[in-house]
């Protein structure tokens, strides 16, 4: 509608990029999705995506080195709840990243690409962006 | 900083792994630890309990992938139980029913090892 104005409100974490991070970015994830009036349920999925968002920037774009920043901003309206993750670190092509056929996976010892797939899996949207040299952002949405 | 513990038990040649708390990337190392130490001991028969696991990403999920084939080798496995639900959905969504025995309780997969031994005798 034309005239109708969205409400969105928007919170924001910034941590080092450190695995042991992890707790605090899901507490973060945890508390802003609940007081949005996100169902329970779905809450679980969103700070699994973002659980797994975040351990792919720790591992690949920074590759663990911990001193990196990782942003973490929550926006929601009525009906949409969106993490917004940036990083400075190494850029990640997502198309490099197939769907991961676990039975090949069992034989060959891989376990990469796994958190990918929950993302997809457990979130209406993911999209990636990435502006090389400034920053890459991975944007995970969920309709509620 | 992510807490999560694991505590072993021994049922005869049967290995038991109890989980507690977050399983994640800060913490898989720990039950890495746990299956590696198993392993050095030539105990290739192990029961993860699930039970007190409140979460689970796929850093964890990864663990029981590192030790499987080094386990079956050995004429061992992995039987996973007494999962919560939302624990079970993450397995599932990535089909790891069909590569792990998972079940109800812990008695059950304990019970497996041991009918599946009595038909080697």
């Amino acid at each position: 509608m034309k005239n109708k104005k969205i409400h969105i409100e928007q919170k924001e974490l910034v941590v080092k990029s450190k695995t042991d991070n992890l707790t605090e970015i899901r507490t973060f994830v945890s508390n802003g999705a609940r007081s949005a009036g996100v169902p329970p349920n779905v809450v679980d999925n969103i700070i699994l995506a973002v659980d797994e968002a975040c351990t792919n920037i720790i591992k690949h774009a920074y590759k663990y080195f911990p001193e990196g920043e990782i942003h973490i901003k929550l926006e929601f309206t009525s009906n949409k709840f969106t993490i917004i993750i940036i990083d400075h670190g190494t850029p990640f092509n997502p198309e490099s990243i197939q769907d991961p056929d676990l039975q090949k996976y069992f034989i060959q010892h891989r376990v990469g690409g796994l958190g990918m797939y929950l993302m997809k899996s457990l979130m209406d949207e993911v999209k990636y962006i990435s502006v090389p040299g400034k920053y890459n952002q991975v944007q995970l949405s969920k309709n509620i | 900083m992510a807490e999560f513990s694991t505590s072993t038990k021994e049922v005869g040649e049967i290995s038991i792994i109890y989980l507690k708390g977050y399983l994640d990337a800060h913490t898989a190392p720990t039950l890495e630890n746990t299956f590696s130490n198993l392993i050095e001991k030539g105990k290739y028969r192990t029961v993860v309990n699930f039970n007190e696991l409140n979460y689970i990403s796929s850093a964890g999920l990864g663990v029981f992938m590192a030790y499987i084939e080094k386990i079956r080798e050995n004429n061992g496995d992995i039987k996973l139980s007494s999962m919560s639900e939302k624990v079970f959905n993450i397995f599932d969504l990535l089909g790891f029913p069909l590569l792990y025995e998972i079940y109800q309780t812990e008695e059950e997969a304990v019970n497996k090892f041991i009918e599946s031994k009595s038909f080697e005798k």
